[in-house]
């Protein structure tokens, strides 16, 4: 067989290494996971079962049911959004296929797609996929991990067609405030960019909401948001995520999306519509309780010397291991059975960091913080 | 954001059968009772044991993430169902998608490169050729439509089109639109050119649980095919499974593993759940299958007979629920004036590259067979 | 969301906190956890800390039962008098006031059956202002304070993941 070169191109991702790594024993307490710890809420699976129940198992529409998509217009008035559900959202399976319908709709064969690093690991290999060259954008400590003009200039995306943003961020749990958006969004109508937002995590940010690019001056044009039901649902195993954009964006994706997939899994569709109508207040406590874990592993790393700039988002935290990340990662999982991702993982700016995941119950962050800490100390007594 | 989309997506039509759809849902949003038959799912329920499985699941709360190629108890079933059928076939050489369409769309990026010649079998399903373009491959037609829609009589059409220069040929027997089941002498000589000519082989074999009579055979069983065929199938069409979205791929632990990465970051994985209602599915499925397969089979009787009263002969499909119909040269004008006139949906034959039929789809209850068949003959569309 | 609210959601969660481990969830210095707790203790907010026992596996013989209520009031002994005088009783671990068909929800523990139905016959039944009870033995419990028992939900995540 001879296998296209977009796919044999394509790298293995770094963290398989540690999965293996960390499948291999079972002793391990896991800070590496990427997906809530708790179940979806019953009142969506509930709905789930009984959609599946009433013989709800046919295909739907391409763009997903109409009442969700009706529900996701009215859900994304709270970040000042405003979609049309007829022709401006479409329901995909995972934000995962609706990153790569966005690239695969607007990045051409040589288009440059600036990917502001460390980042979710997908958005390369997707861009590769499409055929663009991805360029990346260190983001670093000193900025919180935050996009800046500067960072965008020096890295040189002016020539970029197309920037990949993702906040509140995977790996660093950073979020950026308007006034940060602001400046990314002038550099990017200066020179024309457009931007895909994946904003899976919007739903979890601490101490502040969260604000989209797309709601900046003449950005919601150039935009195309991608949202999801698996992290601030926990509803990940579930595969459903849907884009916003302009009509003619949502358009060109669905004529993929069409051929690809033909519609989102039907039942969960339905679990996700419940989840709009009536899981605030368990999305709300899910998101508490990650707050009181953010603020324990964030002052348990200060407590043992471990630099830790705050996360405000997601349920990650970010800190500088002070050397070789996969080293530490590696001896780390050998010598105190923790596992935790290194930094570089997630590319240019991630190396000497590590992801550590708090969507895992106090008592494990409890244990594994501990552990962490007779790790370091060990560390320091033998150079 | 305007005008500036790829041109992958320029090179992608929007499906020919959507002129149809939307006649028909103007037709009765206006009041019309519009017999569908363009539909590409069976009418039937997900047999019960299915659906208690997939409730059980989302009970006990298989809401989260699974490995990324499927859950292992899943692709260990698959194993031992493609096994059943001839095909040595081992777990970790299954990526287990959402929906065969999904497997196929990640087969067709793997293999095909701008530029490389894909040969497909007309009438062929409208969404190969939009993978095809989507990757930037280039299209040669075999037209089976002279040979009663099957492939032996077409062999040497067909490697008058296969060359050195074919990276792939797409086989999907049971037929989508034809409802053909190619003969083995058909597949032992697709076997050869494939062989000669070092073609990888797609099979698409998502109606193989429908067929009448007749036993399928696998393309990936031949001698010679184990390592050049992918192949595909799913859950929607033998069980009755549609918008659960669950389909898988075989092909050597070689393709799985770069396919694999691909599949990874366009999806990250199937639903979990779902993934263990398939477990049950091939587990014990085989008497509602085998219920649901009798009753298309007497509906393609029915409907064989309906037309032969009318004087119409059709080539009688082994397999799936589609039959072709042969209708006017300008069949999408014919179809726009059966749902006008007959209020009775199907889709053009030219959405399959198969102008001058219409297909017809059978899943539809007996009563609406029949009345559809009286519409159109007292509209004089036969 | 103030000090106290979030130290009783720490609390409400896990008693058995350390000052130190609240400090950390909540962001607040050792002293002002420690401040906030002797406020929310003074002011009666917290009453007490209590451990969620699945008696069924502590292997003691322990019966428990909703008790319904029905009181007539006379003018001068209203409902604060009356439910003054049951939960007096060490038996007595809750007591409502409740609406709906009867007056109070007393949930009351025992060694054996004959000694709740003991307990509601000898001691509440005859106090004058009440007028009817039934009692409602527990045969199974499978959540309470707020926590589910029987067997934990297994973490079957992939222990890496993107």
């Amino acid at each position: 067989m001879n296998l296209s070169d977009r796919v044999t191109d394509l790298p293995e991702s770094g963290i398989r290494k540690f999965f293996e790594l960390a499948e291999a024993r079972d002793d391990v307490i896991s800070l590496g996971v990427g997906e809530p710890d708790f179940s979806a809420p019953w009142a969506a699976r509930t709905a789930a079962i009984d959609s599946l129940e009433r013989g709800r198992t046919s295909y739907t529409s391409n763009r997903g049911i109409r009442e969700l998509r009706e529900a996701i217009a009215d859900h994304h008035r709270r970040y000042d959004q405003a979609y049309d559900p007829g022709d401006e959202i479409l329901v995909t399976t995972g934000a995962s296929e609706a990153v790569d319908l966005a690239l695969r709709a607007l990045v051409d064969p040589g288009d440059v797609v600036a990917i502001h690093e460390p980042t979710y690991i997908s958005y390369g290999p997707g861009v590769e996929l499409a055929g663009g060259e991805p360029l990346s954008v260190p983001t670093r400590a000193a900025d919180d991990f935050a996009l800046t003009r500067e960072r965008l200039a020096a890295a040189g995306a002016e020539r970029a067609d197309t920037l990949v943003l993702c906040y509140p961020n995977n790996p660093t749990g950073a979020v950026m405030t308007g006034e940060q958006l602001a400046a990314v969004a002038a550099f990017c109508r200066e020179h024309d960019i457009q931007v895909i937002a994946d904003e899976i995590y919007a739903a979890l940010t601490y101490g502040r909401d969260h604000e989209s690019i797309a709601t900046q001056p003449d950005m919601r044009e150039r935009t195309v948001v991608v949202n999801g039901f698996s992290k601030a649902y926990a509803m990940t195993g579930l595969r459903l995520g849907y884009a916003l954009g302009p009509a003619e964006a949502i358009d060109a994706m669905n004529r993929i999306h069409q051929y690809t997939m033909l519609s989102a899994p039907t039942t969960a569709q339905y679990a996700a519509l419940e989840g709009l109508r009536s899981c605030d207040s368990e999305v709300a406590e899910m998101v508490s309780e990650y707050d009181r874990r953010r603020r324990f592993v964030h002052s348990r790393f200060r407590e043992m010397g471990l630099d830790c700039f705050e996360p405000r988002g997601a349920f990650y935290a970010f800190p500088d291991c002070g050397g070789d990340d996969e080293r530490f990662a590696e001896e780390l999982l050998e010598s105190q059975g923790v596992a935790v991702v290194p930094g570089s993982v997630f590319g240019e700016g991630g190396e000497g960091h590590l992801r550590v995941s708090y969507a895992t119950s106090m008592r494990e962050l409890k244990r594994a913080t501990d552990r962490i800490e007779t790790f370091l100390t060990e560390r320091r007594q033998t150079p | 954001m305007t005008d500036d989309f790829t041109d992958r997506i320029q090179r992608v039509e929007p499906s020919a059968t959507l002129a149809i759809s939307n006649l028909a849902a103007e037709k009765e949003a206006e009041g019309a009772d519009i017999v569908d038959l363009s539909v590409g799912e069976p009418d039937f329920d997900t047999p019960e044991n299915i659906v208690e499985a997939g409730t059980e699941a989302l009970e006990a709360g298989h809401t989260g993430y699974t490995s990324s190629n499927g859950v292992p108890e899943l692709k260990v079933a698959i194993a031992e169902k493609l096994r059943g059928d001839g095909i040595e076939a081992e777990a970790d050489e299954v990526i287990v998608t959402p929906g065969a369409k999904q497997a196929l769309y990640e087969t067709v990026q793997t293999l095909v490169e701008d530029g490389d010649e894909v040969v497909l079998l007309d009438p062929a399903w409208v969404s190969y050729e939009a993978m095809v373009k989507l990757a930037g491959g280039d299209l040669q037609r075999v037209d089976l439509a002279p040979h009663d829609f099957q492939l032996e009589p077409a062999l040497d059409a067909l490697e008058d089109a296969v060359s050195d220069d074919t990276e792939l040929l797409i086989v999907n027997s049971p037929s989508n639109p034809t409802g053909a089941v190619y003969s083995d002498a058909a597949l032992e000589g697709v076997r050869d050119l494939a062989v000669d000519h070092d073609v990888t082989v797609v099979a698409d074999e998502i109606y193989e649980r429908i067929t009448y009579g007749v036993e399928p055979t696998s393309l990936a069983t031949l001698e010679g095919m184990a390592d050049r065929t992918v192949t595909i199938n799913g859950f929607s069409k033998a069980f009755s499974m549609t918008g659960w979205r669950l389909g898988y791929l075989h092909a050597t632990e070689a393709f799985v593993s770069q396919a694999g990465k691909l599949h990874s970051h366009s999806v990250s994985c199937a639903t979990n759940f779902v993934q263990r209602a398939g477990i049950e599915a091939l587990a014990n499925t085989d008497e509602a299958v085998v219920e649901m397969r009798d009753a298309f089979r007497d509906r393609r009787d029915l409907l064989v007979d309906l037309l032969a009263d009318h004087g119409v002969d059709v080539a009688v499909p082994d397999g799936a629920f589609y039959m072709m119909l042969p209708v006017d040269e300008d069949d999408q004008a014919w179809c726009e004036a059966a749902i006008e006139q007959a209020h009775v949906a199907c889709v053009p034959g030219s959405a399959f590259n198969a102008p001058g039929y219409a297909r017809i789809s059978y899943a539809a209850s007996e009563q609406r067979l029949r009345e559809a068949i009286e519409r159109l003959a007292d509209n004089d569309l036969l | 969301m103030s000090d106290e609210r979030e130290v009783l959601d720490v609390l409400t969660t896990n008693a058995r906190e350390s000052t130190a481990d609240i400090a950390a969830q909540t962001g607040l210095d050792e002293d002002a956890v420690e401040e906030a707790i002797a406020s929310l203790e003074r002011r009666g907010v917290v009453h007490g800390y209590q451990a969620v026992v699945d008696w069924d596996r502590a292997g003691t013989d322990r019966v428990r039962a909703i008790v319904e209520l029905n009181v007539e009031l006379d003018r001068e002994t209203g409902y604060e008098e009356i439910a003054d005088r049951i939960a007096k009783f060490p038996a007595v671990e809750a007591l409502h006031l409740v609406s709906g068909d009867y007056d109070f929800a007393a949930e009351v523990a025992g060694d054996s059956m004959q000694d709740v139905s003991g307990f509601v016959s000898e001691q509440v039944a005859p106090i004058p202002e009440i007028t009817q009870t039934v009692t409602h033995y527990v045969m199974e419990t499978y959540k309470d304070g707020g926590v589910r028992f029987g067997d934990r939900d297994e973490d079957d995540r992939l222990s890496v993941s993107p």
